[in-house]
């Protein structure tokens, strides 16, 4: 047991979990050792749960010494973003009003990675509600990108980025609505994905934006992801918005040369955004133009409602969050402010102390964009826009077996450089939200660092419930490089 | 979509959240900016357009009517923040505008 | 100078929760007169994650419900979110249905009563603008410093019955409820019971002078949980708005309470700071396309409506109106009816009679003895059980009655006997058959043995039968009692008159 085990891939550490190489009470040891060597400068953990993950490596021991091994995710520390279902721990939604608040059920995908043998591992940062780009908007923890302490590792799912750019887990799980798992793992040089809307039950998933939230992993390599992928999707009769389609052995359908033949577009209003850094737009050029050497055809394709993303993004996402955590009110499980008189004054109050900013101004703009008068310029304006962005992509799709894009317009920013403009910010997600609105899958994997050092992700973009596709492409454009295997200096 | 008035105080009373002076002028300004960025929506015809409530055009999602568990009240109330006699307990109701 | 005459203008928001097994968005149950929050899970108290899923039975129960009414189906039907804060709505949104119901139009055919209770009284049909489903909200207990939050209730599927201003009258109005009531427990779709909360209106009342065709301005009152409280309440508004205009003092658009105790209404809230609910379609749930299949199996299978039943019964047994309006608006006891007809149907008259007499009068009595003592200080149990209720512990049988009715149409026993046999087979369950066997009650037309009563009879009343030759018809009445005693009551009565009128003769 030496050298950097934290750093290994889940299939590796499945390989020596099974060769008795390393027990899982000893990886856990690893991890629970990582993450008190460097989260006091990361921060991605909101709260840890060392004997229970002691105690749960335990019982996976005894399941492979017994030759009942559960999966390849037996005994594998996962991390999970703290708005995921538990029963017994903590769901913060790293937000005062639920800082006390513990899950007394557990979400489908969480127990299905359970029934995986998966070992959950902390509870990790994000921005308040997933309400963000940054995870500058966390009410209780301040995350940092692990490649450079004085940035931000993005958001939502920063804690659940960085966790795992940091050796702190091998794998996590986030969730995004609008670029929330894609963004920070381009930011952390990691590999993130978002699944098709409905691949993955959203039950458990406490919700920002139901129709565009779905979780996905985080991971170290693609096939990792593919792994986790596999056992946390699936039709689930809780959620009427996941659909039943057949669930594929990601991980067995990966090929080196998958891109061959294979057409790729590449949106040409994409590269024609005015706030795209040019170091980043060279990278992720190369990265194309790698594809395309590994035989892909790359072409232009037109996504010419592009622009349009995020007004609509920002009318349907605040309007459904704003109804959403209507839920979070100081009567039943939350925060109640103890200056109440009455009931009216309980709602008023514990909602003015138990959010934070970018919260209330979300949910103060959806409750606008819904109210009498509004909704036919704003809300159901943005559904018949949403509509033309979706068939942009189907058009596309029409001649394309991916697109290809860059995940961020630029690398991670300096801590506090946005926070006080909230437009900027909203307008750092622009590469990411349609596939959202589209509803399509898409994964962020690392191709390469600006001169500054910090990391920068190629989006693969594919059709609907492709993600077996998908996942090849980019395991196929990752066994070319080796962006993946640098890892942070801590 | 005139943008540049959000009536603040009647839009917080919506959402119930008590906001400070301040905030309520911050908030006003920064949501002016927002939705004025928004108008570039009332730029395009959508008349002919259907609008997507969901990701996916899918019909008739429903359960059979089995009873199943109910949940323990202890799970029920344990997150609570005022209980008696296994119910919520809230400050006195008075009549909501 | 004669006076202006105004005329009411009322339309209903009626709620009735479905009986179903589950809750509309959730498995578990729902009942009432549970222990507080024992009737719960994660998704009635929308913790965070939780999702709700559409119960089919209610969707294909309210479809039921309004096929029955006349309603149009649209084939498109979606779910959206009402947005309003208030302690005994978890999510602090109601799902309900806003632009894209599941029923449209329809109607609900009523009858006003006649000034004699014994005839039909005029029947119309009032306007249904729409039926839509959501879902109930739990329960508030409010006391002097705080108030208490059950959601037991919360997440019932709840059908809201929504008419045009289509009514004049507080009678109309009960009318309407009382016939909505009647077809949808007729359909078994609720029970519709009242003091269960499983019905529920809301008023909306305006005044306009008669003659007018613009609609005055309207006042809703809320939550009205009984038909007398819905009268009373209705009758107090129109008093109050004509007086008002009258008075020149202008009626504002409001809601307002009623207060059963006081018998008045009293204001609540003005449209002023009317709620902005900022419905928009619910992303948690897809919509529901209704095929032409499921609508043809539905239809297939409708229960009678209880007006047209009435009419039959009317029509093909030749009841009475009386009796049919006894029985007809209780589907249990039309069931119970038609089944003992189906065993023996050659006097449904007879049947009948004896369903809305001795069987409805034994099973209150049965019910009355059931309850405990200090039945009127608890607060929870539920107060009148249904006739459903009644009938399914009560030990006579469809098919025992109609034995009964088959031993009396035959002659076996007297209409005056079969009443005690009634009794002995409700507390026993025997059939009719069985009791007449074991006391030994078949009717006595032994010709000779009753003349010999009858003489004896006369001998001892000299008196009537002089009243009767002068012409006292009645007067005979005196000497069937004793005729009736002397044969331990089993004289067949039709031939001991004719006997006694021959013999005085």
């Amino acid at each position: 047991m030496s050298g950097e085990i934290f750093y290994e891939n889940i299939d590796k550490l499945d390989a020596m979990l099974d060769s008795r190489q390393i027990s899982a009470v000893e990886l856990a040891t690893v991890f629970i050792d990582r993450k008190n060597a460097v989260d006091s400068k990361v921060g991605a953990f909101i709260s840890s749960n060392e004997e229970e993950l002691l105690a749960n490596a335990e019982k996976s021991d005894k399941r492979r010494a017994n030759g009942g091994k559960l999966s390849e995710l037996d005994g594998i520390p996962v991390g999970l973003k703290d708005l995921l279902a538990v029963r017994g721990q903590k769901l913060t939604c790293a937000s005062r009003m639920l800082e006390n608040y513990v899950s007394p059920y557990t979400g489908t995908a969480m127990q299905k990675l359970e029934g995986a043998g998966a070992l959950f591992w902390g509870r990790l940062n994000m921005d308040e509600f997933a309400m963000g780009s940054s995870c500058e908007n966390s009410a209780l923890q301040k995350t940092r990108n692990p490649w450079d302490l004085s940035r931000i590792p993005g958001g939502s799912s920063g804690g659940s980025a960085a966790a795992v750019s940091a050796g702190e887990c091998a794998v996590s799980l986030g969730s995004d609505t609008g670029g929330s798992i894609r963004q920070p793992a381009s930011l952390c040089g990691v590999v993130g994905m978002k699944p098709t809307y409905g691949l993955v039950s959203r039950f458990g998933l406490a919700a920002f934006a139901s129709s565009l939230d779905q979780i996905g992993p985080f991971a170290r390599s693609v096939k990792d992801a593919a792994i986790v992928l596999k056992h946390i999707a699936g039709y689930d009769r809780l959620d009427s918005t996941s659909v039943n389609v057949k669930i594929e052995d990601y991980p067995s359908k990966l090929s080196a040369d998958s891109l061959k033949g294979k057409k790729i577009g590449v949106p040409k209003e994409y590269f024609a955004s005015e706030g795209i850094d040019p170091e980043v737009r060279q990278i992720v050029e190369a990265a194309i133009k790698k594809c395309g050497e590994l035989g892909a055809e790359i072409v232009e394709v037109s996504l010419p409602h592009t622009d349009l993303a995020i007004p609509v993004y920002y009318i349907i996402a605040t309007a459904e969050a704003s109804s959403n955590l209507a839920r979070y009110d100081g009567i039943r499980y939350t925060h109640r402010s103890d200056k109440a008189k009455d009931v009216i004054d309980v709602y008023f109050k514990s909602r003015a102390e138990g959010f934070g900013e970018e919260v209330k101004r979300r949910i103060i703009l959806g409750s606008y964009v819904l109210s009498s008068g509004y909704y036919d310029a704003y809300y159901l304006r943005a559904q018949k826009v949403r509509t033309l962005i979706r068939t942009d992509f189907e058009k596309a799709f029409e001649s394309v077996d991916a697109i290809l894009a860059p995940t961020s317009p630029t690398t991670a920013f300096k801590a506090g450089e946005k926070t006080s403009d909230p437009l900027a910010m909203y307008l750092s997600d622009i590469f990411t939200i349609n596939v959202n609105l589209a509803g399509l899958p898409a994964i962020s994997v690392p191709c390469g660092f600006a001169s500054d050092g910090m990391p920068v992700g190629l989006q693969m973009i594919g059709r609907a419930f492709d993600e077996s596709n998908l996942l090849s492409y980019a395991y196929a454009y990752e066994c070319a490089c080796d962006w993946n295997k640098r890892n942070p200096q801590l | 979509m005139n943008s540049s008035e959000i009536d603040i105080d009647y839009v917080a009373k919506l959402a119930r959240i008590e906001l400070t002076e301040e905030e309520k002028g911050k908030f006003s300004k920064q949501l002016g900016q927002i939705l004025g960025y928004f108008e570039k929506l009332s730029a395009i015809d959508v008349s002919d357009v259907e609008p997507s409530a969901h990701a996916h055009a899918i019909y008739n999602v429903w359960r059979e009517d089995i009873e199943g568990e109910p949940m323990s009240v202890e799970d029920a109330l344990m997150n609570a923040p005022a209980k008696r006699d296994n119910q919520i307990v809230v400050p006195k109701v008075v009549d909501d505008a | 100078m004669s006076e202006i005459q105004y005329e009411a203008v009322i339309g209903l928001e009626t709620h009735v929760q479905i009986k179903t097994r589950s809750k509309m968005f959730t498995s578990v149950a729902h009942r009432f007169g549970e222990p507080p929050n024992t009737l719960t899970d994660v998704v009635v108290w929308a913790l965070p994650g939780v999702l709700p899923v559409l119960n089919y039975e209610a969707i294909r129960k309210t479809i039921e419900l309004g096929l029955m009414l006349g309603c149009e189906i649209p084939e498109i039907t979606k779910w959206d979110r009402k947005n309003y804060f208030y302690p005994d709505s978890p999510k602090n949104y109601q799902l309900s249905q806003y632009d894209k119901p599941l029923c449209l139009g329809g109607s609900v055919e009523i009858e006003l009563p006649a000034e004699n209770r014994s005839e039909m009284g005029a029947h119309r049909n009032v306007k249904l603008t729409r039926i839509h489903l959501e879902e109930d909200v739990g329960k508030l207990t409010h006391f002097a410093h705080d108030s208490l939050v059950d959601y037991n209730r919360a997440g019932t599927p709840l059908m809201e019955i929504v008419s045009e201003p289509d009514m004049h009258s507080s009678e109309e109005v009960f009318a309407y409820l009382t016939s909505l009531k009647n077809t949808i427990s007729a359909a078994g779709i609720s029970d519709c019971d009242m003091e269960k909360g499983q019905m529920r209106c809301d008023v909306n009342v305006s005044i306009r002078p008669v003659g007018a065709r613009e609609f005055g301005v309207k006042v809703e009152m809320k939550n009205i949980n009984s038909t007398s409280h819905a009268r009373n309440c209705i009758d107090y508004e129109i008093r109050r708005q004509i007086d008002c205009i009258k008075k020149g003092i202008p009626i504002v658009q409001e809601t307002r309470r009623y207060d059963a105790q006081l018998g008045v209404t009293q204001s609540m809230r003005s449209k002023e700071d009317a709620h902005d609910y900022r419905y928009f379609p619910d992303p948690d749930l897809m919509p529901c396309k209704i095929s032409r299949e499921l609508l043809d199996s539905i239809r297939a299978n409708l229960p009678e409506l209880p007006f047209d039943r009435q009419r039959r019964y009317m029509e093909n047994y030749g009841l009475p109106y009386s009796v049919t309006s006894a029985i007809c608006p209780d589907a249990a006891l039309c069931a119970y009816f038609e089944e003992s007809l189906k065993e023996y149907g050659k006097n449904p008259k007879v049947s009948a009679n004896m369903i809305v007499n001795d069987l409805l009068r034994e099973l209150s009595a049965a019910d009355e003895s059931e309850k405990p003592d200090d039945f009127e200080k608890s607060e929870n149990v539920a107060v009148h059980a249904s006739t459903a209720e009644k009938l399914a512990k009560c030990k006579l049988s469809a098919k025992a009655l109609a034995s009964l009715v088959r031993v009396v149409d035959s002659g076996v026993i007297s209409k005056q006997m079969a009443k005690e046999v009634f009794v002995e087979m409700f507390s026993t369950g025997e059939t009719a058959d069985e009791i007449v066997g074991r006391k030994g009650l078949k009717q006595n037309s032994n010709t000779d043995e009753l003349e010999k009563f009858c003489l004896e009879a006369m001998a001892g009343n000299q008196k009537a039968i002089d009243q009767f030759k002068a012409g006292n018809e009645k007067a005979i009445n005196a000497l069937i009692g004793p005729v009736m005693k002397a044969s331990k009551g089993k004289a067949n009565p039709a031939m001991v008159l004719d006997i006694l009128k021959k013999l005085i003769k």
